[in-house]
């Protein structure tokens, strides 16, 4: 069977890359536009990269791949990313 | 060639066994998975080859059972580390398939049911180097690996074999797939340990 993790399974490959924790971030999908926390996204692991679906359509709305000297993000599939601050 | 009987890699150790570099031995199957996996009933299944000019050929999954079958017996290398040796598929060569198709592409691009897509060069989709596979070790293929029909190249990293294949468009120009547009390495040799961009 294939199953998936929540989205809190990106905050430590994600730690590396932002400053900020990106799974209280919300994330509307360019597939069905609906706008949820990345916490909320479906995470698939077991795969040579993390890949994050949306909840409602399954469309991609993220993707993490490390290499040994990178980290490639892809975020095609994100309309937006609006990440809460401090004001 | 050297002549190794399947005996003598039956009780192989590990260390005995030629391992593309970086790669360890499983006895296991893992199942990798990008996404949901797609259950597809062989009575809606269609396999379409869609040349550079948009002529489609397509199989229903009788089609498919009617073709001239092989067993290849191969290793399979995941990009992820793993290799499993001597692994048993039944299915229908490339060859076979792509025989009555006229193209001047140099390129394919493979689709799955899912959505997942990969590429590689047409050349390495013939000569009796790959295979649309629809049993694995004497069984019909399950969901998790790729059922009812995968792609099978198995001198290639296996990423390539995409699961769930639902079609082959071919291209006068290289288009990457969904691990090919992130870092991975578009052609994937596991044999020159060929798994990111620039190696
Ligand atoms: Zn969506």
């Amino acid at each position: 069977m294939t199953t998936h993790l929540d989205g809190n399974a990106l905050a430590g490959p994600l730690r590396e890359l932002f400053a900020v924790d990106i799974t209280t971030a919300t994330a509307q999908c360019s597939g069905c536009g609906r706008g949820g926390t990345v916490a909320t996204l479906h995470v698939y692991a077991s795969a040579p990269g993390l890949v994050a679906r949306c909840p409602g359509c399954e469309d991609v709305v993220l993707r993490v791949v490390r290499t040994p000297d990178s980290a490639w993000l892809d975020l095609r599939g994100t309309v937006s990313l609006r990440i809460p601050l401090a004001e | 060639m050297a002549i190794v009987s399947r005996g003598f890699r039956g009780r192989a150790r590990d260390e005995d066994v030629a391992l593309p570099p970086g790669q360890y031995l499983t006895e296991d199957f893992p199942v990798l998975s990008a996404g949901p996996t797609p259950r597809v009933p062989t009575d809606r299944w269609e396999f379409t080859v869609t040349t550079e000019v948009g002529v489609k050929h397509t199989w229903q999954w009788q089609d498919l059972l009617e073709l001239p079958h092989e067993k290849p017996k191969v290793d399979l290398h995941c990009v992820t580390k793993w290799s499993k040796l001597g692994t048993s598929w039944q299915g229908v060569s490339l060859d076979v398939l792509l025989e009555d198709v006229e193209t001047a592409a140099d390129y394919a691009l493979v689709h799955s049911y899912g959505g997942y897509t990969t590429n590689l060069p047409l050349e390495d989709l013939l000569d009796g180097q790959a295979w649309i596979v629809h049993r694995y070790d004497g069984e019909d293929l399950t969901p998790e690996h790729g059922g009812p029909a995968r792609l099978l190249v198995p001198h290639l990293y296996l990423w390539k074999s995409a699961k769930w294949v639902r079609g082959i468009k071919l291209l006068l120009e290289d288009e990457p797939g969904f691990w090919e547009t992130i870092g991975y390495h578009e052609y994937g040799d596991p044999w020159r340990e060929q798994r990111y961009q620039g190696d």
